[in-house]
């Protein structure tokens, strides 16, 4: 390359129009994905090339916790074992009576003649790394379309939900947390049954209840579970308690401040729920009688 | 006269493309870490860093495809819209190729403010895009990562320019 021509002959265009060209491009980009979403099809094959990349910068710490695993003391392990043990008769005990609950529950729905509640499936998942994105919460996992994972399914740990499943790439999916700017969460009060909407702030470790009338009935504690009318989340499953309940009569709102329940930033084992909501269908929207339209021209 | 402040030129042996696309790989790969909390704050962009030396070092042999393509790798691999990265790089790119005689002639320590505000004005185009997304600002440790990668380019330039130093011959002194 040194023996090449003096620069300042065969340079092709200027730095000012190629960086001009690069913008324009990025920018139709920008807009194409933003707006009209045409590049779904390709983000997909681009992951498929980054993937590789991405197992291999995940192998370090994966390998750190294989190396961990090994020096843990028998002691310890031995300890662990006793105490699952334990927990595992009791959960067992509970869960034969839960078994009976579900079939009485059934067979009264039966009776009742109600919508069944359908069986959920789960699909256990790793995370593999925290976004690195620092303006959005999000996780990626490594299970994917392959494991039949799709996108808007819920996932939980077993404390409650963590966040929602916003896009599936073949291996991997990310899930966008409870506590990112736009996710939204139908809840329910526990307490008295009251429904909102929860949302998160951006913030690792608060959400907030949105769009609450001042005389709205949430004190300090109050457990949120999901309330199921969304169609993406099953209903019951724990979200978030109310921590802090700010009411000021020159908002139109109530400032309620809450935390959620699950190890939503911490947790590494996750659960992502296959669960198919069978709605019934919505009503057709009824045609509006066509007005006859105006003729400009008196007749 | 003595010029004081102006680097002493080196005699480097031409930079094998290889070497180049190697460097790239290794800045996406640390990039790619599992970074959180405190940690990804004050990451510094790799990426950024990488493709602002070779553009300064090497304008010839990389400059806005490959910052380009590097921008869409990353933007695809954060999940974020697609071509914002690829739009900050170009900007680093142009940058980096303006200035890089004139960057060139300083010591390090002029160097790296050189660097900081081109990579501040990098960071400040994703945040502006963010920004019509509709993201909120996520507090000012965000520009943190520019001046630690800053504070690395000297360390960058010496590992860089390592397999481009002739080895002395003991015959041929």
């Amino acid at each position: 390359m040194e023996h090449s021509p003096p620069p300042f002959f065969k340079r092709g265009p200027t730095p000012l129009v190629r960086l001009l060209l690069c913008s324009l491009l990025s920018i139709a980009l920008l807009i194409a994905d933003a707006r009209y979403r045409y590049l779904d099809d390709i983000r997909l094959v681009a992951a498929v090339i980054v993937y590789p990349l991405q197992r291999l910068a995940a192998a370090p710490g994966e390998m750190l916790a294989r190396i961990g695993e090994f020096f843990v003391a028998q002691s310890t392990l031995h300890d662990n074992n006793l105490r699952l043990a334990e927990q595992n008769l009791l959960t067992g005990a509970k869960l034969q009576k839960y078994n009976a609950l579900a079939a009485e529950n059934a067979h009264l729905r039966e009776l009742l003649a109600a919508r069944q509640r359908f069986p959920e499936r789960t699909i256990a998942a790793e995370v593999l790394y925290a976004g690195r994105d620092p303006f959005t919460r999000k996780i990626i996992i490594d299970k994917g379309e392959q494991h039949g994972i799709k996108a808007g399914q819920p996932a939980i740990d077993q404390l409650g939900v963590i966040g929602q499943v916003t896009r599936v790439y073949p291996w991997l999916a990310e899930i966008t947390l409870v506590t990112d700017k736009e996710q939204l969460v139908p809840v329910q009060n526990v307490r008295n049954g009251l429904r909102a909407v929860l949302g998160g702030t951006g913030s690792t470790d608060q959400l907030e209840l949105k769009f609450i009338p001042l005389n709205a009935d949430f004190q300090n504690g109050d457990q949120l579970t999901t309330s199921g009318i969304d169609g993406v989340y099953p209903p019951g499953l724990p979200v978030a308690a109310v921590s802090n309940v700010e009411r000021n009569a020159a908002y139109l709102f109530a400032r309620i401040i809450c935390k959620p329940v699950a190890g939503v930033s911490s947790r590494n084992q996750l659960l992502v729920l296959n669960w198919e909501n069978k709605m019934p269908q919505r009503p057709a929207d009824e045609e509006k009688p066509m007005r006859p339209k105006k003729s400009r021209r008196g007749g | 006269m003595q010029p004081r402040d102006i680097a002493p030129h080196e005699i480097l042996l031409p930079v094998r493309p290889v070497f180049i696309v190697f460097t790239l790989l290794a800045a996406l790969l640390v990039n790619l870490l599992p970074w959180s909390g405190a940690m990804l704050t004050l990451k510094p962009d790799f990426v950024a860093l990488v493709v602002l030396y070779w553009c300064i070092q090497q304008p010839r042999k990389l400059g806005f495809t490959v910052a380009w393509l590097m921008g869409l790798i990353m933007d695809v691999a954060d999940g974020t819209l697609f071509g914002q990265h690829a739009l900050a790089y170009s900007v680093l790119a142009f940058g980096g190729i303006v200035l890089h005689r004139r960057v060139l002639m300083f010591t390090m320590k002029d160097q790296i403010l050189h660097v900081i505000p081109l990579l501040l004005v990098n960071d400040l185009i994703v945040l502006v895009i963010r920004k019509f997304g509709g993201a909120d600002f996520p507090g000012f440790s965000y520009f943190v990562g520019s001046f630690i990668a800053g504070a690395l380019w000297p360390l960058l330039s010496f590992l860089l320019k390592l397999p481009q130093r002739p080895v002395p011959d003991p015959d041929n002194v």
